[in-house]
């Protein structure tokens, strides 16, 4: 039943998504692209985008928009349900033993090394979402395929980010307007 | 002053509620400003404690805000604080979601939503990468050995491999359990 789909797929999002809104993506997107087909690489970008410039954290927007799509309201409180559940088994629990012992040396070491991991899982995600822009999917890439405009796009994004530390949702709104302006005088991305 | 435990929940609720719904750009952001609210507005919390949650919060699975907001609601009113300061959190991009879902549906096909959202997708693509370049600038000049060698595995093992990302993470982990292990038995004999 496809509402005990949507709740066991955000079940693993939310068990295995280890330090926050980035890392989820790559698991959201594994799930509903990849193994279930919930949405195409392109909605699956839209997603992403929507979810970033939205408040809350991106699994319960990527939670409720996949639920919403796929099996309507009920679809968006199992996913959502499904994505919050582990935290709130575990969470209490190491809230619990931190109130007890307050604090935890081996747990701290084992997570920490996680971290270098999920640091791996977050770059593949972007650079899929890159060659996603960049070339219409990792399936086509070659120099024929490119998409300038949006290579272009993205690397004067990534280059104001890296040098001035804009607040994300600054440059992608501006990615926004510019893909409009462009799409209006003719230059579609 | 102190609240009635009723009361002291409520506040809550809607300190939850009111944090989720404003705070844009993720999990640490939330944690921000649940500081300013819950440790210097009302005095729930100290700082110390605030900055173990956060840090527990961190390390758990799922989002941070709802991690977050599990510890303090436990703090604050027990199970039913938790219960509401987990629903003040979820509440708000529930609600936001599903007016734009319903909005998305029907003007996907719309080219002016069509040509932002194309320009908006370069611009998440960049601030994803830019956020993996940080970390792992981080992590490069840290200089640890075996944190190098597993964010190398993990990114062939991902992107080329495409290997399930829940096996990478399990992986990932055990490496840092049989480590910790280790360590705690070269200080054992030391």
């Amino acid at each position: 039943m496809i509402l005990i789909r949507l709740f066991l797929s955000f079940l693993q999002i939310g068990l295995f998504s280890i330090g926050g809104g980035y890392a989820a993506i790559p698991l959201i997107q594994e799930q509903t692209v990849t193994l279930n087909g919930w949405l195409t690489a392109e909605q699956f970008m839209n997603l992403a985008t929507i979810a970033e410039m939205t408040p809350g954290p991106i699994a319960i927007n990527g939670a409720t928009f996949v639920g919403l799509k796929v099996a309507g309201f009920p679809g968006a409180v199992a996913a959502t349900f499904g994505c919050i559940l582990p935290s709130l088994v575990i969470v209490s629990i190491l809230s619990l033993i931190y109130r007890r012992y307050r604090s935890l040396p081996m747990l701290q070491s084992v997570l920490g090394s996680l971290r270098p991991a999920v640091i791996a899982l977050i770059a593949a995600a972007g650079i899929n979402m890159l060659l996603q822009v960049a070339f219409g999917g990792r399936e086509n890439i070659s120099l024929t395929e490119i998409h300038w405009v949006g290579a272009a796009l993205f690397t004067v994004s990534f280059l104001i980010m890296r040098k001035f530390h804009f607040n994300p949702i600054v440059v992608m709104a501006m990615c926004g307007v510019a893909g409009l302006l462009l799409g209006m005088i003719g230059i579609p991305l | 002053m102190e609240l009635s435990s009723a009361k002291k929940k409520l506040t809550l609720f809607f300190s939850m509620l009111y944090i989720s719904a404003f705070t844009f750009g993720g999990g640490f952001v939330i944690v921000t400003f649940m500081k300013r609210r819950f440790v210097d507005e009302l005095h729930w919390l100290d700082e110390q404690e605030m900055l173990d949650m956060t840090a527990l919060a961190q390390s758990a699975p799922g989002p941070i805000a709802v991690n977050a907001a599990i510890q303090v609601g436990w703090k604050v009113g027990g199970l039913t604080g938790m219960l509401a300061a987990v629903l003040g959190t979820v509440i708000p991009p529930v609600a936001i979601l599903t007016v734009i879902s319903l909005f998305y549906q029907a003007f996907e096909a719309n080219p002016v939503v069509a040509m932002t959202l194309r320009g908006m997708s370069c611009g998440v693509a960049a601030v994803i990468l830019d956020v993996a370049v940080s970390m792992g600038e981080k992590l490069v000049r840290a200089k640890n050995g075996i944190h190098l060698a597993v964010m190398a595995a993990a990114f062939i093992a991902t992107f080329f491999l495409r290997i399930n990302v829940i096996w990478i993470i399990l992986c990932a982990g055990l490496i840092g359990f049989v480590s910790a292990l280790l360590e705690r038995k070269g200080m054992e004999k030391t």
